[in-house]
């Protein structure tokens, strides 16, 4: 077990100071989402009604949970990389322990969700979002929000031992984010969608992260949501993570 | 097997198979490696190198037969086997967009090393490999050879007592390919056990100890370099004619040094012999006791190209230029 946490440590390190290299990459993580709120703020603002709420309010929780969910993307297009170079190959052989290729990929999403977590919080700061709770409130928001990209790490993990090439792993990741962000909570309120989008936004699992959110950050009343992200998160975890682990035990075809 | 020749031998497969769908890449391949010794593959594009040294080095898991490294078994012992081996396969597998020295501290520190140590490791391997100069330097801005050269040191890292180099020289200059046989017959002096996959005929003759041809998926021929040459015909004088209408005169005049009939192919002449002294001098007599002139007599020792057309009917050199292992162009 230590030697599981001693080669993801080593592998996540590696992850970490490889990234400042690929400024494309970067990119993605910061200016990117910066881009998206001012995007989403100035020119939907206006037309977008949310009772209640300044549109940046209502705005900024949505917008960092789209953002997280993309965030492990970077997992999947390192995995499909470190493949299609032979890296894997070079991982396996070596004394390592199985998991770690894969849980020091996910633990290097940490820190790159925190980074891209954390200007987003700023650049709404900055056009005017304002929290609407305590300390812990917002703390645990941070934390939840975590978990969540944590969670889509393994997603993003699954497909990138999955894929052909990083280019594959791009484009199903869009594929599959892009819909269940959007047709959630995340950029408009719910009701004033049609009715068949309606019904699978007020089911998706997104939209209960995006109201937990809202219920840490704004104090809208929480309901079953910040337990049921919780949960929904660790779910996912208890999911990918073992297919991940799985498919990457078979990879070679062995 | 006896207690001594188990503990002699580092690497052992028997009748290995391997199929991918419709291809028997691996098609019940035997051969053994003794410890401190080097094995050279030899074989042509898809010929199943790689498929045997992925199998060895545990990276694929064989339809049946046994492997075993370091005394150790591919799949039951994967885990403690993979501390004993060191790999350079085929595609230089090394991390782009990190630095030489970081490519290799990494590698060190999942072998379990310290990091100190690793990069003490590293700083030693780079100097060895010529890329003292480059270690710091992000590996995206390395050369192929460059990056050929770190993924070997890579291999070598946790000074492993099995290394497995798949066609480590393709790619390379000359004058890093002299380096890297050096460095090879540098481990092998230090009791290292390599397997060396290649194409290069050269490149086994010079470093292997034994060799094995490996051809569709199967051994086709073993043995030291020296007894493939045997095989294929052993030992020539060869004599090259001024004159070509000489040549029955002088098939004749060399008949007697052997109980093989003398070859012809235009003005040359030549003719098997068991052993190369003094044959020279003894064809030369011959000739001028015939009164025929030649403007040159010499022995011709058979290369491994001799070797694998003899084997397989096919021309080894003309298949190195395929790229990819293409099985329906080979004639069965
Ligand atoms: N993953 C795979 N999927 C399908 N076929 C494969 C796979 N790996 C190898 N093969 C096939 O198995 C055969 C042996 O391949 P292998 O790579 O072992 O040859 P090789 O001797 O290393 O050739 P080369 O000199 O070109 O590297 C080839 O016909 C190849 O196409
Ligand atoms: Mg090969």
């Amino acid at each position: 077990m230590s030697r599981f946490f001693h080669d993801t440590v080593v592998l996540a390190e590696r992850n970490l100071v490889r990234l400042p290299r690929m400024p494309d990459l970067l990119i993605g993580f910061t200016i990117q989402p910066v881009m998206f709120v001012l995007l989403f703020a100035f020119v939907f603002g206006g037309a977008i009604s949310t009772p209640g709420f300044d549109y940046v309010d209502f705005l900024i929780p949505g917008i960092i949970v789209q953002n997280t969910a993309f965030g492990g993307f970077v997992t999947a297009l390192g995995l499909a990389d470190d493949l299609t170079k032979g890296l894997i190959d070079r991982f396996r052989s070596l004394p390592t322990s199985r998991a770690s290729v894969l849980a020091g990929r996910t633990a290097a999403d940490i820190v790159t969700n925190t980074l891209s977590i954390a200007i987003l919080v700023i650049t709404g700061l900055i056009i005017g979002f304002s929290f609407g709770t305590g300390a812990l409130d917002i703390i645990a928001g941070f934390a939840l929000m975590i978990l969540f990209g944590y969670a889509f790490s393994w997603i993003f993990a699954l497909i990138g031992m999955s894929v052909s090439s990083p280019e594959a792993a791009n484009g199903i990741g869009f594929t599959l984010i892009f819909p269940i962000t959007f047709i959630s909570s995340a950029f408009v309120p719910v009701d004033s969608m049609p009715a068949g989008l309606q019904w699978f936004a007020e089911i998706n699992p997104i939209t209960i992260v995006v109201d937990a959110m809202r219920a840490l950050w704004l104090g809208v009343p929480a309901g079953n949501n910040v337990w049921g992200a919780v949960v929904w998160c660790l779910v996912l975890i208890a999911i990918f993570a073992p297919l991940a682990v799985h498919r990457y035990r078979r990879i070679a075809g062995g | 097997m006896s207690e001594t020749e188990t503990s002699g031998t580092a690497i052992s497969a028997r009748g290995l198979v391997k199929s991918f769908g419709d291809v028997r890449a691996l098609d019940g391949v035997d051969f053994e490696a003794r410890r401190g010794t080097v094995l050279g593959v030899l074989g042509p594009n898809g010929a199943g190198k790689t498929t045997a040294v992925r199998v060895l080095t545990t990276l694929l898991k064989a339809d049946s037969g046994e492997a075993s490294v370091a005394g150790l078994d591919v799949v039951e012992d994967a885990p403690e086997l993979r501390s004993q081996i060191g790999l350079a396969g085929q595609y230089a597998a090394v991390d782009e967009n990190l630095t030489g020295i970081e490519n290799l501290v990494m590698v060190g520190r999942l072998y379990g090393m310290r990091r100190s140590d690793a990069r003490g490791r590293a700083d030693e391997l780079l100097e060895r490999f010529g890329l003292s100069d480059a270690g710091e330097r992000i590996v995206k801005t390395y050369s192929g050879g460059m990056r050929r050269r770190l993924d070997l040191a890579a291999a070598l890292v946790a000074k492993p007592p099995v290394v497995f180099l798949d066609e480590p020289t393709t790619g390379l200059d000359p004058r890093s390919r002299l380096d890297l046989w050096e460095t090879i017959e540098s481990l092998v002096a230090d009791g290292t056990t390599v397997l060396l996959t290649t194409q290069y005929l050269d490149e086994a003759d010079r470093l292997a100890d034994r060799i094995v041809v490996i051809d569709l998926g199967r051994v086709i021929a073993e043995g030291t370099s020296e007894e493939l040459k045997e095989r294929v015909g052993g030992i020539r004088v060869e004599v090259h004619l001024t004159d070509e209408s000489s040549a029955p005169a002088a098939a004749d005049a060399l008949a007697p040094m052997s109980t093989e009939e003398p070859a012809v192919d235009g003005d040359r002449v030549s003719v098997r012999v068991e052993s190369e002294t003094g044959r020279i001098m003894e064809a030369a007599r011959r000739l001028d006791g015939a009164g025929v002139d030649a403007d040159d007599v010499a022995i011709r020792r058979p290369t491994l190209d001799d070797v694998f057309l003899t084997l397989t009917g096919r021309e080894l050199s003309a298949e190195e230029s395929g790229g990819e292992a293409d099985r329906e162009e080979v004639p069965a």
